[in-house]
């Protein structure tokens, strides 16, 4: 399979996406530039990490408009698939292409720290070889990531099982101080109505080896392989 | 243009003396312009005219050095054509005056250093002072310090690994801010800040120039008072969404070998990069003003070549290359223009709208400006801070240890670090708290890297020749402690007022017990920064030199410093002392600073070191964790907390007292635990060394126990760890 990481302006995530998927996972891989307008050939996007156009503004209401969105929308709509990784994640938003808001950390803080996230959908493409319940030790790195969404919207998310990771404690409960950044319902990472599109805030990128901490970012990866 | 006054001579920090010299080199007098250029290359900030002939006693070459003091950064050889380049610099003055301004352009600044060079920088590291935190101004500088710090290295995604944080009433008005920054780089790519062959264009490109920071270099360059809080406009504004844009364009365009040379501009802006390169590249160099980009109207000559605006680069291309350099920079969005071309008389030539508004020999800007040997005398103070009355012991040890580890300095900077994206690039192969020192992958090889930064300013202001020597020792040890050999250091050396005597004597003890102990431990010194005037009208600043250590790891290493499994045996390489004069102990509990700071045995030093690299190299070490500030009891405390496990220690026969047992600052110790089967091996090799080494305990579950004067549960204490901010 053929990924892309797209590459906006202030992206820098980018390189570790790219590493990970050609050296870890011996990947056909190449970066897509934010003004490219011809997405053929590819299976999975990746929105990765950053501060695209240095997120003076809301994070990722600049980046939205990037040429490339354009493309990507269509991509998406062909049923194609995207994986937004924190900032990645906060333009998916921005674009509409996923529902809710991020707000800035409850702590008003930048947080960078390994957190535990638990599997809550095992059904998409994303996580199909991990299991519901599953403990994923994982870092997070961001200001805004406190994720919010209006009542309905939260309902219909949870109806739809669109909440795919949570923070909890390492033994699996979701109280609130297992909750980094006051993200609503310790929502993680949701993804679209048909399962496509996931956008999620810790890094899997940067723990794909025992030596940077952790190796539970792989599964995301292998998943989508095994999905395509 | 205003006239040429002994007013403003002064107000540009120029001596009268200094002004003669410039126009004996220009044979007529300068007008403003020029006299404006040469206040700020002949300011204390560029021209270390205080330092430079004492910083010569700093050892400087080995095989591994590629490049030593000079360029913009040092770069050190790890093998495989793969170097590393290095360097610290310090931002006191403006985080001073506006934190989160002043620490984010330090960063920035610290960047460029390494990037000019060619090096994509892959890790940050801060060295950090403030006054004592029941001040609410140093609060104020202390998280608006870690927020710039925080805001410019996240935003461009280099981590920050490391670094420390101290607190002392002395930096209550003038912090310190050291930023490091580590890149890497193939030998093959390296790039020089030299402008050479005639012909070959200038080309400005980053951010247009303003009136800010104007003289940024000559308000460094003095003490602070009351009135440098109106010297804010001389702090520049960060943008570091700009600054990688500039990190990922010149990377590519050094990749098509169009470069000839390139250099940031940072202190004193266009005029310190132009002659710099001319005077570096035996040129000259002859620009065009009204072809600078600006974001300022009516900016007079004078102002464009002083202004210090951030995220500006200027490059000399090989002529002809000019469009590939265009459009590389036309890609990422930055606006890039010619504006000037290397001329063969080696004069700096500055023209604006074709008449020329300054004409001054590169070289006596860049390398000729006046060296001066400062006075020195050793201060007063020191004929009665060594005086140490007998000290009652505690009470309680358990409660002094818990003061201890919750004590600001010692205390775990987690509220910190956490605020600082340490793990972008994926290369932290250990977290910052749990280790000496940081250790970085170098992808594509089974090599790591360590870096530290260190530095005991009480120890230095109680005998600057000893905290000197242990400031690079301790370095060195740190690295290690993870398994690193070290390499080479860069060093920030803050100190007063050179002007006054005293200051001067400090500053010439500190550099050379530095220099004597970098050349035991074999590590030159690459470059780095002087920072004088670090006074306010109440104080000045202990002496606080601080280096940042480069080591290389290419076999075992261990993974940090805490304990690992039930029945470790836990073993204390050298000695403990009744050394606790400039301790934490005594200042905490006692409240003194005084005394004689800790011994330090260099040649001793190494062996111990050199101990502890082969048992790791062999594979024998599961932990291990250097003796510092608190002393052996903090040591153990922090293994506890950080392995989550606790430790049964005894001591049998007690020749000393025990708070100099526990809480002595002696140098030169390093607290391993192995498996009880590679005792004989340790000891194999601790006799090769000719060195001493106890067994002091076992890791078992449970609490933290000590004699019976400690028992405390590794929670518990880390909730007192953690509990300084």
């Amino acid at each position: 399979m053929k990924w892309g990481v797209i590459v906006f302006p202030g992206s820098n995530c980018d390189h570790d996406c790219y590493w990970v998927l050609k050296h870890s996972f011996n990947q056909e891989v190449e970066y897509i530039w934010h003004k490219e307008t011809n997405l053929a050939g590819y299976d999975c996007l990746i929105l990765p990490g950053g501060f695209s156009y240095g997120d003076y503004l809301r994070t990722g209401a600049i980046a939205r408009f990037s040429r490339v969105m354009l493309e990507v929308e269509k991509f998406a709509n062909r049923g194609g698939i995207i994986l937004g990784i924190c900032n990645g994640f906060q333009i998916l938003l921005e674009a509409g292409f996923l529902p809710g808001a991020m707000l800035r950390n409850k702590n008003l803080n930048f947080i960078c720290k390994y957190v535990t996230i638990r599997v809550e959908n095992e059904q998409p493409p994303f996580t199909n070889l991990t299991s519901k319940g599953r403990i994923l030790n994982m870092p997070i790195a961001h200001m805004d990531g406190n994720y919010y969404a209006d009542k309905a919207t939260l309902e219909e998310l949870n109806r739809n099982n669109q909440v795919i990771f949570r923070y909890s404690t390492k033994d699996g409960r979701c109280p609130v101080d297992a909750n980094p950044n006051g993200s609503l319902d310790n929502i993680a990472g949701i993804c679209n109505r048909e399962g496509n599109i996931l956008g999620m805030m810790p890094h899997p990128e940067r723990c794909i080896e025992k030596q940077l901490g952790s190796e539970d970012g792989r599964v995301i990866f292998e998943s989508i392989m095994a999905s395509v | 243009m205003p006239e040429i006054t002994p007013e403003v001579i002064k107000s540009h920090g120029l001596s009268m003396e200094e002004y003669e010299r410039i126009c004996q080199v220009l044979k007529r007098s300068p007008n403003h312009t020029e006299l404006g250029i040469y206040s700020v290359m002949w300011s204390e900030h560029c021209s270390y005219k205080s330092s430079r002939a004492i910083l010569k006693l700093f050892p400087t070459q080995a095989p591994w050095i590629l490049l030593g003091p000079g360029e913009n950064a040092g770069i050190i050889d790890i093998g495989d054509n793969l170097a590393v380049v290095m360097k610290i610099e310090s931002h006191n003055h403006p985080s001073a005056v506006e934190p989160y301004q002043g620490a984010a352009t330090g960063v920035g600044g610290i960047i460029r250093d390494i990037f000019t060079m060619g090096a994509r920088p892959i890790a940050l590291l801060d060295s950090l002072r403030f006054g004592e935190l029941d001040d609410p101004q140093s609060r104020y500088l202390l998280n608006g310090v870690v927020a710039g710090i925080a805001g410019y290295g996240n935003c461009i995604g280099i981590p920050t690994v490391a670094g420390e944080i101290y607190f002392e009433s002395c930096y209550k008005g003038n912090p310190l801010v050291n930023a490091m920054c580590v890149g890497l780089i193939d030998h093959d790519k390296i790039i020089k800040g030299i402008a050479s062959g005639v012909g070959n264009p200038i080309i400005y490109v980053g951010s247009a120039t303003g009136r800010d920071g104007l003289h940024g270099v000559t308000f460094a360059s003095r003490e602070l008072t009351e009135e440098s809080y109106e010297d804010r406009p001389a702090v520049q504004v960060g943008d570091p969404f700009m600054e990688k844009l500039l990190v990922e364009a010149c990377l590519e365009l050094e990749k098509t070998g169009c470069i000839v040379g390139m250099q940031d501009m940072g202190g004193a802006g266009l005029t310190c990069s132009t002659c710099e390169m001319a005077a570096r590249g035996n040129s000259g160099m002859e620009l065009d003003l009204a072809l600078v980009p600006r974001r300022a109207q009516g900016m007079l000559p004078y102002e464009v070549m002083l202004s210090e605006s951030q995220e500006r680069m200027l490059i000399c291309v090989k002529a002809g290359t000019e469009d590939i350099a265009r459009k590389i920079f036309e890609k990422w969005d930055l606006h890039a223009v010619v504006i000037g071309e290397v001329t063969v008389d080696g004069m700096l030539r500055v023209k604006d709208k074709g008449e020329i508004v300054a004409e001054i020999p590169a070289k006596s800007l860049a390398d000729d400006a006046p060296v001066y040997q400062r006075p020195q005398q050793k201060p007063a103070y020191l004929e009665t801070v060594h005086y140490l009355p007998d000290l009652p012991l505690p009470q309680d040890y358990n409660n002094v240890l818990l003061k201890l580890i919750a004590s600001p300095s010692i205390g775990l900077k987690e509220k910190v670090y956490e605020q600082y994206d340490h793990m972008v690039q994926t290369n932290t192969q250990l977290l910052p708290g749990k280790g000496d020192a940081a250790i970085l992958g170098i992808k594509g090889t089974q090599k790591a890297i360590a870096v530290t930064t260190d530095g005991n300013g009480r120890y230095c202001y109680l005998d600057p020749y000893l905290g000197g020597m242990i400031a690079v020792a301790e370095a060195a040890r740190n690295v290690v402690c993870v398994g690193a050999r070290p390499l080479a250091i860069t060093n920030c050396l803050n100190f007063g007022n050179p002007e006054k005597p005293g200051v001067m004597w400090q500053f010439q003890k500190a550099v050379e017990g530095m220099s004597y102990a970098c050349k035991i431990f074999q590590t030159p010194v690459t470059g780095g920064n002087v920072s004088f005037y670090n006074e306010t009208e109440d104080m000045a600043i202990y002496p606080t030199p601080i280096v940042g250590m480069l080591g290389i790891i290419e076999g075992q290493r261990v993974e940090g410093m805490g304990f690992k499994d039930e029945g470790d045996m836990i073993v204390l390489l050298g000695e403990t002392k009744e050394e606790l004069g400039g301790s934490e102990y005594l200042k905490l509990i006692h409240g003194k600073v005084s005394g004689k700071p800790p011994q330090i045995d260099l040649d001793w030093e190494k062996k111990i070191q050199a101990t502890c690299l082969e048992a790791i190299a062999q594979g024998i070490i599961k932990s291990a964790h250097d003796c510092s500030e608190g002393g052996l009891a903090v040591a153990l405390a922090e293994c506890c907390i950080v392995g989550e496990m606790g430790a049964e220690i005894t001591f049998d026969s007690i020749f000393i007292e025990p708070h100099y047992l526990l809480f002595s600052e002696s140098q030169s110790r390093i607290i391993l635990t192995l498996e009880k089967k590679d005792l004989e091996k340790l000891e194999e090799i601790a006799s090769f060394h000719k060195v001493t080494f106890s067994i002091i305990g076992r890791v078992k579950e449970g609490s933290l126990q000590i004699n019976d004067w400690i028992d405390l549960r590794p929670s518990f204490l880390e909730s007192h760890w953690k509990s300084w901010l």
